[in-house]
């Protein structure tokens, strides 16, 4: 429960921040809220001679609208997008997901950059992000590029994201006024991660789902955009069969770890029990 | 004297005594901030130690290097069992009468055991050297299943002791097993059972799982080479015992030896034993001459110090078809991990397991208990219960209800109609013990009221026709417990730690102004001891409890006492205060007499004062009394007012209690909520119904969390899984659900304020409770026995397999 020693920096901008990372190379870590971080450091399974804390750099926090998108900067608490007004308008799932990750004191520390970056499996905003279909500013040396969370995760905590990279702000095109959304977790007690979980946003136009979009939580070592899944509700009436369909068309695609949540068996079949539940959820809240 | 007469009950009401909800005075500490805990403890130049440990279940160390450790700057030593062996301290005794290694010697047993004591300036450097330590081991093969252990076949995991083939408690009869202990008559149990018109016969497996206090075990030693004194502060409940055991460990005498116990941050018998961080912080500071510091980690709590349960129960009921219960046979694989760590009065290798026939008439039964060793921690305690009572009970209250759904009988009725009856106490129990009272009648009829249970069968019927409909996924259990504890070790004739008969201790002193110090033998860790004492002493000699300081843990202040842990604090310590505080009273009504000019027949007590008989407006008030004993005696009186009493309780205490449970189960996703949770406790005279309450809520958490999903599972291979917070199920208060507490009041006849303990009940009664609303859900399904515990996951399964998911 005691991390090996490191050095901590703490620059004021994205520029200086980079610098460092490029400086200092594989042993330097971006920290934002250490909650995810600084437990790993604690059991030493990491342990990285260089931290630089992002919580000095101008410019990293916020959300914002522009046209068809929200912006949300890196170090935007999980805390702060539960609170915003903005976002409940406009991206109601983000609220009710962050209501659900860890605890209030984790919340007001924990960021959005932070989580989304971590690349665990069993954080709760990338499938969330895979359902949005979000974009990732990264910014390095060489400058800055956009990667969309359906690519951005490639294996437990193996991303997109190059080591002297920074992830600056999350774009995410705003769905239609009115759909449907949820997301559905099933966790053994607050704080803990998800045995499963799903989001769900959906559209229904005349009785018939128009539009709908899935992502899988911890139920393989990345999150999961279940596409096929979505598909299955297309022009349907999201009646028992078509749900039926959806949830299992995303236990196919799950791989879960057996471990103290359950045997993974249990796992992939909660994955569907979770989609179901929150196509359920998404169409009683879907205008018509 | 005052003009006005206050009235009797305005002068019982200011002393804050017997009955009062009197909050908790160590409370304005604790909340505040304000405690002082071991690790709060610092001291000039003390180092810190921390451990090298195995990543091995099973291996033999090969070797151990520790050169690259020593450089590291600011390590100032490193332990080994070399080192030790010279002392005779790589082995220490244990309480249960075997032998558990400090530092392991040639061979590991299981994973994360101390193999080198690292002590460094601070426990940054400390850790970072632990890393540096190179062990080599050869790995041997695996043994974490008990029933594996006593195969003909099986590894031999103590080669220490493999020829001592008579253990401390009898013949051995494999090089992996440990004790056998027999209660009871074998063959008129047998007997009953080949005629019997009914039996039934079920493993029942109490899983392994761990206490986990907020605070974890750590310590501070500190030796004075120039008065050769060694002082030891540490989280023990029970500093006499330690004291003693490091006095004969170290070869220091003992009245050189001081050991204080601070604020303790929860106990739950983990913090009983004597583990080989407190062995080792000792040496370091004895071999370096400077105090040093051992704090465990979350994950070596809850990994190495100390497990509780892991029993295995074949379990047996004979009665008749009408439900007359006729005898009880139950065997217990005990397994007790890679030394036999128990911490059990010496003579009892399986605790009070033997209180199993619970709380009905059961004429006759047999107990046989095997204990055995594993490639798994050591430990075995009773965490929040008294010894193995939770295990005893957990058995019976599930064989009854297997043997109610057998005979197609409720299952309270089918207790009604065994329960020990109100005129047969005392009662002699078939395994030995005398019950000292109870109305168990009476306390189940009350929760029944309580709860409405005719119309919760009711409810549950119309349930169940609506899930064999499909109209609802959720299935509804009805839990219930009755249980009997038995408390208050114990009468020195047949307990004992070490030898040391296990009564308990009071000193009282009234100062000349007429307040008062107290200290006992006993160590509160949380459970009021400061409030519910200084209460005790109020009633008895009528001075107010905020007058009134409690200490307790400093072995040099503090009488001799066995400590706190079996719910033994108010049965004996709490004796001990009441007969100290009357041996002052007797002194005090003298003095009184003396004052009064009249004959000490001539006075009687009165709240707080002595008054003539019928002479009410002459009288001397505590207060005045102990003025008095300084200064203006009867002829010949010895000064001062103060007393001491070692009591040797006569029997145990006998709580009992009935315990209700609705839950709702989701077959869906094995999800279990408890809708509605409801209590009654029986422990005698209330010294302080809020605390009582608080300890209720408490102990029902903890059962909550044990019945519902709290456990350290090993893998095949030995590995130890789950000994960390992200999956050892603590719940929060999101989870716990709403308790309601009720109670009846049936006085121990022996004991002094006829109080028995309480703090464990909740916990004893609460896991079969929480474990029979599982199983009660799935029975009309024909589910069978469902073992504990019930994580979701596993209940999901046992609705899987029952087809239920198609
Ligand atoms: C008890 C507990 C319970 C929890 N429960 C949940 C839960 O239910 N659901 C859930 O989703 N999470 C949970 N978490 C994790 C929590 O949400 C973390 O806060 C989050 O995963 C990481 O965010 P952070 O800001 O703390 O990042 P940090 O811990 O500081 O960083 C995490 C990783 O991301 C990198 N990183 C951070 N920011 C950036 C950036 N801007 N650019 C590049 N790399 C960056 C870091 O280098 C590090 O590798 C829990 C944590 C704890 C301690």
């Amino acid at each position: 429960m005691i991390p090996s020693g490191f050095e901590y920096h703490r620059p004021n901008s994205v520029q200086e921040a980079v610098a460092l990372l490029a400086q200092l190379g594989e042993e330097a870590r971006p920290l934002a809220g250490g909650h995810s971080l600084i437990p790993v450091m604690k059991t030493r399974l990491s342990a990285p001679e260089h931290l630089i804390d992002l919580a000095g750099v101008s410019g990293l926090k916020g959300i914002r609208q522009e046209p068809g998108h929200i912006v949300i900067g890196a170090m935007t608490t999980q805390y702060e997008i539960s609170g915003s007004p903005l976002l409940a308008e406009t991206l109601p799932i983000l609220r009710e997901t962050s209501l659900q990750i860890g605890d209030p004191q984790i919340r007001y520390l924990g960021t959005l950059g932070g989580n989304v970056a971590n690349g665990d499996p069993g954080n709760d905003m990338p499938a969330v992000m895979m359902c949005l279909d979000a974009e990732y500013q990264l910014v390095g040396q060489s400058g800055q590029r956009g990667v969309r969370a359906r690519d951005f995760y490639l294996g437990a905590y193996d991303t997109a994201r190059q080591n002297g990279e920074i992830l600056t702000e999350i774009r995410i095109p705003v769905p239609p006024r009115g759909h449907g959304y949820a997301y559905e977790k099933l966790k053994r007690k607050v704080g803990d991660y998800a045995v499963a979980a799903a989001a769900v946003i959906l559209t229904m136009t005349n009785g018939k789902c128009t539009m709908a979009s899935i992502g899988l939580t911890n139920v393989a070592d990345t999150p999961l955009w279940a596409e096929a899944a979505a598909q299955a509700l297309i022009g349907t009436g999201l009646d028992h069969a078509a749900i039926a369909n959806a949830a299992a068309a995303a236990e196919t695609i799950t791989d879960p770890a057996a471990d103290g949540r359950g045997p993974a068996e249990y796992r992939t079949k909660m994955a569907g029990m979770m989609v179901r539940r929150a196509i359920a959820r998404a169409k009683s809240r879907a205008q018509n | 004297m005052n003009d006005m007469t206050p009235t009797q009950a305005e002068r019982t009401g200011k002393l804050e005594g017997l009955g009062c909800r009197r909050k908790r005075t160590e409370d304005i500490r604790f909340t505040q901030g304000r405690g002082n805990y071991v690790d709060d403890l610092k001291l000039p130049g003390m180092l810190f130690g921390d451990f090298v440990r195995s990543s091995h279940p099973h291996a033999r160390i090969k070797s151990i290097d520790t050169s690259k450790a020593l450089a590291l700057p600011g390590v100032k030593a490193v332990l080994t069992a070399a080192d030790l062996k010279p002392l005779k301290l790589h082995y220490m005794p244990t309480l249960a009468g075997d032998v558990a290694a400090v530092l392991a010697d040639d061979k590991v047993l299981f994973q994360n055991q101390e193999i080198a004591f690292v002590v460094a300036e601070d426990r940054y450097i400390a850790a970072d050297a632990t890393e540096l330590v190179e062990v080599e081991y050869e790995a041997l093969p695996v043994v974490v299943d008990p029933f594996q252990a006593m195969a003909p076949d099986a590894p031999v995991l103590r080669e220490d002791i493999k020829d001592k083939m008579d253990g401390a408690h009898g013949p051995r009869k494999h090089p992996n097993h440990i004790f056998n202990w027999q209660v009871g008559d074998k063959q008129g149990t047998d007997a009953v059972f080949d005629t019997a018109e009914v039996t039934t016969k079920d493993l029942f497996v109490y899983h392994r799982t761990h206490p986990s206090p907020l605070e974890t075990c750590q310590c501070v030693a500190s030796m004075d080479k120039i008065k050769g004194e060694l002082t030891v502060w540490g989280t023990f409940q029970a500093p006499h015992v330690i004291r003693t055991v490091v006095s004969i460990l170290s070869g220091i005498a003992e009245h050189k030896v001081h050991v204080i116990a601070p604020d303790i941050g929860g106990g739950f018998g983990n913090k009983v034993g004597v583990y080989p961080g407190y062995v080792c912080a000792i040496v370091a500071s004895i071999v370096l001459g400077v105090p040093v510091k051992w704090v465990e980690d979350r994950m070596e709590n809850l990994s190495t110090t100390s497990f509780a349960r892991d029993y295995h129960m074949t379990t047996e009921l004979a009665a008749t078809k009408d439900g007359k219960i006729l005898a009880m046979r139950i065997h217990v694989l005990a397994d007790h991990g890679a030394f036999d760590a128990c911490a059990d009065p010496s003579r009892w290798p399986a605790g009070f397991m033997n209180i199993c026939t619970g709380s009905y008439d059961i004429p006759v039964a047999h107990l046989e208990v095997d204990g055995v060793y594993t490639n798994k921690a050591s430990g075995g305690v009773a965490y929040r219960c008294s010894f193995r009572v939770t295990e005893a009970v957990y058995s019976i209250e599930r064989a009854i209800e297997v043997l109610a759904h057998k005979l197609g009988m409720d299952s309270v009725d089918l207790r009604m109609k065994n329960f020990i009856k109100a005129e047969q106490f005392p009662y002699h129990s078939a395994l030995g013990w005398e019950y000292d009272s109870g109305n168990y009648h009476v306390a189940m009829q009350k929760a029944m009221d309580a709860v409405g249970y005719p119309a919760l069968r009711a409810e549950q019927k119309t349930r169940q026709e609506a899930f064999r409909r499909g109209e609802t996924r959720q299935l509804l259990g009805i839990g219930v417990s009755f249980f009997t504890e038995i408390v208050g070790a114990g009468p020195s004739r047949n307990c004992d730690i070490l030898g040391v008969g296990m009564f308990d201790s009071a000193e009282i002193r009234i100062h000349p102004t007429g307040s008062i110090v107290a200290r006992m033998g006993t160590k509160s860790q949380g459970q009021g001891h400061e409030t519910t004492y200084a209460q005790i002493i109020a009633t008895e000699l009528g001075i107010p409890a905020d007058d009134i300081t409690v200490e307790e843990g400093n072995t040099d202040t503090a009488p001799y006492g066995l400590g706190t842990y079996g719910s033994r604090s108010t049965p004996v310590a709490g004796a001990a205060t009441a007969m100290a505080a009357r041996k002052i009273r007797a002194k005090a009504q003298m003095i009184a007499a003396h004052l009064l000019e009249v004959s000490e027949y001539d006075v009687e007590w009165d709240i707080d004062r002595f008054k003539v008989k019928g002479l009410p407006e002459k009288f001397k008030t505590m207060k005045e009394i102990a003025w008095a004993a300084y200064n203006n005696l009867p002829p010949g009186m010895e000064p001062g007012l103060e007393a001491v009493n070692y009591y040797d309780p006569p029997n145990m205490t006998y709580p009992f209690g009935a315990y209700f449970c609705v839950m709702d189960i989701d077959v869906d996703t094995g999800v279990a909520k408890t809708r509605r949770f409801y209590a009654l406790d029986d422990c005698g005279t209330r010294i302080n119904p809020m605390i009582i309450e608080g300890q209720v809520h408490g102990g029902l958490t903890e059962a909550f969390a044990v019945a519902m999903g709290q456990e350290i599972t090993y893998d095949a291979q030995g590995n130890v899984m789950g000994a960390s917070f992200m999956d050892f199920f603590l719940p929060t208060a999101v989870e716990t659900p709403k308790w309601e507490t009720d109670f009846t009041v049936t006085p121990s006849p022996h004991h002094p304020i006829g109080a028995k303990g309480v703090g464990e009940s909740p916990h004893v009664g609460g896991v079969p409770c929480f474990s029979n609303a599982v199983n009660d859900a799935f029975a009309f399904l024909e589910a069978g026995h469902i073992p504990m515990p019930h994580h979701a996951w596993r209940l999901w399964k046992v609705a899987d397999g029952l087809g239920l998911h198609a």
